[in-house]
């Protein structure tokens, strides 16, 4: 008999801590894949960012970092400047990189820094108990919003890819989802070619990907997919938003 | 032994760190230390090291975090609104076990400050800075060629005790020329890297890098492990000059910068009969304790000279504990005590006995 599904190499035998319904176990799984297809596990080292995500040192198999919150891109950099033949990747929540860490973020992107960044959008911080984060819907209702967000008084969401979409160093910039299926593989084939970008050099490299939060969003796990797909494509489109060898994001 | 060259102290520091193997600087352009990245990037491209100029000093001391988590030598420099910044990180570097060389040409305070010299980040950098249980070693050097020695040992004790070490100047200090030689000195014999994340080539379980410990337990067991190490350190590690303590009835303590003055008004005040020493800690944590303990016993009085408004004379005062007389005197907000405001204070604590 073979074996037609297994456990990435890349991640490790251990339990994740993520709530039921999360999609950052997906997420985790399709690093790892990627990690493992391309055969370089041996030679990446990863970053972990504080949020849901801060013990996911702990799940690849990987050598792993642990950063100060919003500091995955500069810890990155020491990595990358120190090994530059190794693949370096962060892992971080939307808290985490485009509010305390948006200067890290930038500025890694304009260095053109040769790193991946997996950059999970939930719109909520969800390891301190759901409160606003940068990427917030206006009108969401969080624990520290609790009549909605009100652009007037707690601003404007921040779209991420098309911010960074402005930086001379970005090589690939894409936003994706892990609502279905196929989204799902679409993600994956994101991933596999940010890192690709890595490996040949080309520059920073980030994936956003949307996912959802059932416990801070109140939803089941199937309302809240349904959720993202009302709320949060409209606003954060899913698309290619810089991509150097297809000219993409490149129009002056 | 070496040529002798006439340098400026920032220079010193920048070129006896890459003589010592460090092979990545990250910084951020403040007064009065910006000559250590100016030097930097000059040379770190032709010996193959990489100067890279942060977008903050808080990005600066997080990519010293990272490359020393690989297992590079790494190095930053600031002055004291930007240590602060760094301080965040400092805390995370202790709390992960990494070494690293952080230097603060300190300038007054608080806040913006001012950019004369000025010795007021005494307490941040031995008492804390950042958040939580730790050490830094703090290494305050006095003269160019101490500079130079330094800064190529604090590479190594950072290395042999995996933690951050400090180095204390001020703008004096860094500004100011002297000869130097760097010598072909003899590094300490070090243990490999093998905690590094520096890529597992598939040959171990991975390396963490990390300070989250999230059962109180697990968290105590490794500060107090960690504390185990500063009781090595405080044995093996401290360093401190004495100068004409043997026959002192009053005894200046005072460190870096303004122990020089103060040996410019030991001269003044020997030719006029007084006698007067000086102990100079070198390693202001950890503190020559023992050495003030020890002259206790045989001097009348402590004065305690800095610039600042008196952070290092809780330090001798502890350490005196009580059985002689500590006086201080200092100035603070980048005024330096001259000798004769140290000859005064000398003489006013010998007439109130």
């Amino acid at each position: 008999m073979t074996k037609v599904f297994e456990r990435p190499k890349a991640l490790c035998d251990v339990e994740l801590h993520y709530c039921p319904g999360c999609t950052h176990g997906i997420i985790h799984r399709l690093v790892a894949e990627v990690i493992d297809e391309l055969g370089i596990e041996g030679q990446t080292v990863g970053v972990a960012s504080v949020g849901c995500s801060v013990f996911s040192y702990n799940y690849f198999a990987c050598d792993m970092e642990q950063a100060a919150h919003g500091r995955a891109p500069a810890v990155a950099t020491g990595i990358k400047r120190a090994l530059p033949e190794r693949v370096v990747f962060t892992y971080q929540g939307d808290g985490d990189l485009a509010a305390i860490g948006t200067a890290e973020t930038v500025h890694a992107a304009s260095r053109g820094e040769n790193i991946t960044v997996i950059f999970v959008n939930n719109a909520i911080y969800g390891m301190t108990g759901g409160q606003m984060a940068p990427t917030t819907l206006e009108g969401q209702i969080t624990q520290t919003t609790p009549y909605g967000r009100d652009v007037k008084k707690q601003g404007h969401p921040v779209r991420v890819c098309e911010l960074l979409s402005q930086t001379g160093g970005a090589a690939y910039l894409a936003r994706t989802a892990v609502d279905t299926v196929p989204n799902i593989k679409k993600t994956k084939a994101a991933i596999k070619k940010a890192f690709e970008y890595q490996l040949a050099g080309k520059g920073f490299s980030l994936v956003e990907v949307l996912s959802t939060c059932p416990t801070n969003w109140g939803l089941s796990p199937q309302e809240a997919l349904q959720w993202l797909r009302d709320n949060m494509m409209p606003f954060y489109p899913l698309g290619v938003y810089k991509d150097i060898e297809e000219g993409k994001g490149n129009e002056k | 032994m070496a040529d002798k060259v006439l340098m400026k102290g920032n220079e010193v520091i920048a070129e006896a760190a890459m003589q010592a193997g460090c092979k990545l600087f990250f910084g951020y352009p403040i007064t009065p230390q910006t000559e250590i990245s100016a030097y930097m990037a000059k040379r770190m491209p032709k010996i193959g090291g990489t100067f890279l100029q942060a977008e903050s000093e808080v990005a600066a001391i997080n990519m010293v975090y990272g490359a020393a988590g690989a297992g590079a030598r790494v190095m930053t420099s600031s002055s004291s609104p930007g240590i602060s910044l760094k301080s965040e990180g400092i805390s995370y570097i202790a709390g992960s076990d990494l070494p690293c060389v952080i230097v603060n040409i300190v300038r007054g305070g608080p806040g913006l400050g001012g950019i004369q010299p000025a010795q007021s980040d005494y307490f941040q950098a031995v008492k804390g800075g950042g958040h939580g249980d730790y050490h830094m070693i703090v290494l305050a050097p006095s003269s160019i060629q101490e500079l130079a020695d330094i800064t190529q040992d604090a590479f190594d004790i950072a290395d042999q005790y995996r933690m951050p070490v400090m180095i204390m100047g001020d703008g004096m200090l860094g500004q100011m020329m002297e000869p130097v030689s760097f010598s072909n000195r003899k590094g300490r014999e070090l243990p490999e890297k093998t905690w590094a994340a520096c890529g597992t080539e598939g040959k171990r379980k991975h390396n963490i890098i990390n300070s989250l410990y999230i059962e109180a337990e697990d968290l105590e067991k490794l500060v107090v492990a960690r504390y185990e190490k500063y009781k090595e350190i405080e044995k093996n590690e401290v360093k401190w000059e004495s100068y004409m303590t043997d026959d002192a009835e009053i005894i200046i303590a005072a460190y870096g910068t303004i122990a020089r003055v103060a040996k410019t008004a030991i001269a003044t005040l020997r030719k006029n009969g007084v006698r007067v020493g000086l102990i100079r800690p070198i390693t202001l944590w950890p503190f020559p304790a023992q050495a003030f303990a020890d002259a206790a016993e045989k001097a009348d009085g402590f004065l305690t000279v800095e610039m600042s408004m008196g952070q290092m004379v809780e330090d001798v005062r502890l350490a005196v504990n009580g059985k002689k007389p500590v006086s201080f005197f200092g100035r603070t907000g980048g005024v330096i005590p001259t000798p004769d405001e140290i000859c005064e204070a000398v003489m006013a604590m010998k007439e109130a006995k």
